[in-house]
């Protein structure tokens, strides 16, 4: 039976096996292969080593262009989501009526921030005749030419973003509602105002579900294509023209997927590194409660 | 004597009262200020959807006009004509090649899921672990590093402008955060019915048929309305994969719309934005019903 069984278990997780080899796993290994070639769909392949990265980082300026723009628009909208979902999730978790009423409100962003629909709506509201510019001039306020300066043009797409909070912030309300509210009175009896009990007790607390959340948005933000794809296809002045953008012209616009692979990998490996760094530096900040051995 | 303690205890309880009160009334504002922070929030997080589906029933006079939701005089105009769009399709045929998406999609995620998910939780293997981490891993991989060899695998295989790109890779499991959802709920299943279906005789695959999915049937229908969701808003795999209009699905239709001259008319894709988001919108409310059932049910269930 044992000998049966273990051979068994191998059969369910076949599809698996195949899919990852077939779909993951090969083109993975490829796709670092192709990024040492020139190869361009249907013309030949020649293995040109180093060339790809070496024109990347040194003679590249779109590239270079791409990759700031990038970076702040991680910079910017991860931490700024990061501490809305949290401060509002703090005022969610206390004795409220109507809290159902107010997670659910909060959550249909998230569950439709993805739709090309709402990548459009963004477009015709941030529009120099937009809903949001109206409001603008009806409050006495200029209106501002949103997508036509790089500043505010990236900004609309962090909004756009930032107002998909919700499911980051689903994540840390259960993450408050599992506090022992005892650590609360403690806290109380030795005099520590609310605030202080937040950063004392809260925060502390929280910190697995801050590195989840931290991981997984800033995975997600690194490639935020919809967005500046629909909203401001990349302009202006390449200000929104993020590297998934780039590689997606490269590779399937202009056929360059030996040069597209490469920069691909220069954005995985920058996730990387940025995602190992948060692992290792969870050691100083990060509080399992209960677990001696970190 | 007496007297005096009485007295004393008098004042501490008033003193004891007021401080109450003013705990009382202290908290009283915290919750006005936190009601008030969540309905500010909440509007003008919501004013873009209510924007929308207000815009959608204007002319396209009365969207320039004003920064109000209400339309004055309801409209169909946009939803009429918005429906026909400007190429020989109408928005009917879009969405129909959007359901030929996810329905392939949706249910062989379902199944191929399980099957693995049952194989991971059930039974030790050769090469498990190495597996499992595999899943982990791939939770974590960016899309952008496997997308040009895949691309290029599917142009080999001739099934570029076909469905088959969008929907094969998950028939073989391919959504690991399915495969984790899936584990993680066959974990809390006890295996004691399972194991007396074995002894009187059942195969494994009858024990998964007959005594595992009917006690897993909420989680699969939660993956598959994450699916559902998922696909429907699926953008760059189209963009990538379909290249005749008429294979189109919404989200590349919708993308059309803006850069042909039918962008001038707001209100027709306003209308069709509207429609692109009901079917999301209908299966979340319909799921968060389920998923508040599922968790209850589980409950009663021990």
């Amino acid at each position: 039976m044992s000998g049966d069984s273990r051979l068994l278990g191998f059969w369910y997780v076949l599809p698996y096996l195949i899919g990852l080899l077939v779909f993951t796993a090969i083109p993975f290994l490829g796709s670092l292969y192709l990024s040492f070639t020139d190869y361009r769909l249907m013309q030949g392949m020649d293995f040109v080593g180093l060339q790809n990265y070496t024109d990347i980082l040194t003679s590249d300026r779109t590239f270079t262009r791409s990759f700031k723009v990038t970076m702040l628009f991680v910079a910017l909208t991860v931490p700024l989501k990061l501490a809305f979902a949290l401060f509002i999730a703090s005022i969610l978790n206390a004795k409220l009526k109507g809290i159902g009423f107010f997670r659910t409100a909060y959550y249909v962003p998230s569950i439709l921030g993805g739709s090309i629909a709402v990548a459009v709506l963004w477009r015709y509201m941030f529009a120099d005749v937009g809903m949001v510019n109206m409001i603008l001039t009806g409050l006495g306020f200029k209106a501002i030419n949103w997508f036509g300066n790089p500043g505010t043009a990236l900004f609309t797409i962090t909004i756009l973003r930032l107002w998909q909070f919700g499911s980051a912030m689903v994540i840390f309300l259960a993450a408050l509602q599992s506090i022992d509210k005892s650590l609360y009175e403690a806290a109380a009896i030795d005099g520590a105002k609310p605030w202080r009990a937040f950063f004392a007790v809260t925060l502390p607390l929280l910190t697995p579900v801050i590195f989840f959340n931290l991981i997984m948005q800033m995975v997600q933000a690194f490639q935020e294509f919809n967005g500046p794809y629909v909203i401001t296809g990349g302009g202006p002045l390449k200000s929104t023209y993020l590297l998934p953008l780039y590689i997606y012209e490269m590779a399937f616009k202009k056929f360059d997927m030996g040069y597209a692979s490469a920069i691909a990998w220069v954005l995985f490996a920058v996730i990387m590194v940025l995602t190992l760094l948060a692992f290792w530096s969870s050691k100083y900040w990060v509080y399992y409660a209960g677990d001696k051995r970190s | 004597m007496s007297d005096s303690i009485i007295h004393s205890d008098d004042k501490a309880f008033e003193e004891a009262q007021k401080y109450l009160a003013v705990q009382k009334r202290r908290q009283n504002i915290t919750l006005a200020i936190r009601y008030t922070i969540l309905t500010v929030v909440g509007l003008i997080m919501l004013y873009p959807l209510f924007w929308l589906i207000g815009a959608s029933f204007m002319t396209n006079e009365e969207i320039f006009g004003s920064a109000g939701f209400m339309p004055a005089n309801p409209v169909m105009d946009g939803y009429i004509e918005g429906w026909q769009t400007s190429t020989p399709y109408t928005f009917g045929r879009f969405f129909w090649n959007t359901f030929l998406i996810i329905a392939p999609k949706t249910i062989c995620t379902v199944i191929s899921c399980t099957v693995v998910a049952y194989g991971f939780a059930r039974f030790d293997f050769p090469g498990k672990k190495i597996l499992f981490a595999a899943v982990i891993g791939t939770l974590l991989l960016p899309n952008v590093v496997t997308r040009i060899p895949q691309y290029m695998l599917f142009n080999e295989l001739g099934w570029l402008d076909s469905y088959l790109p969008l929907w094969v890779p998950s028939a073989f499991a391919g959504d690991a955060f399915f495969v984790f959802l899936l584990l993680q709920f066959l974990r809390s299943i006890p295996r004691d019915m399972e194991e007396a279906a074995r002894v009187d005789g059942a195969t494994s695959f009858q024990a998964l048929i007959y005594v595992v999915v009917p006690m897993l049937v909420p989680a699969m229908i939660s993956v598959g309305l994450f699916q559902f969701m998922w696909t429907m808003d699926d953008f760059l795999g189209p963009l990538i994969y379909i290249s005749s209009v008429e294979k189109f699905p919404v989200s590349l239709a919708l993308k059309l719309s803006i850069d042909t001259a039918e962008s001038f008319e707001w209100n027709r894709i306003l209308a069709m934005s509207v429609l692109t988001l009901l079917p999301s919108l209908l299966v979340f409310f319909m799921s968060q019903k389920y998923f508040v059932e599922g968790i209850s049910a589980g409950g009663v269930k021990g």
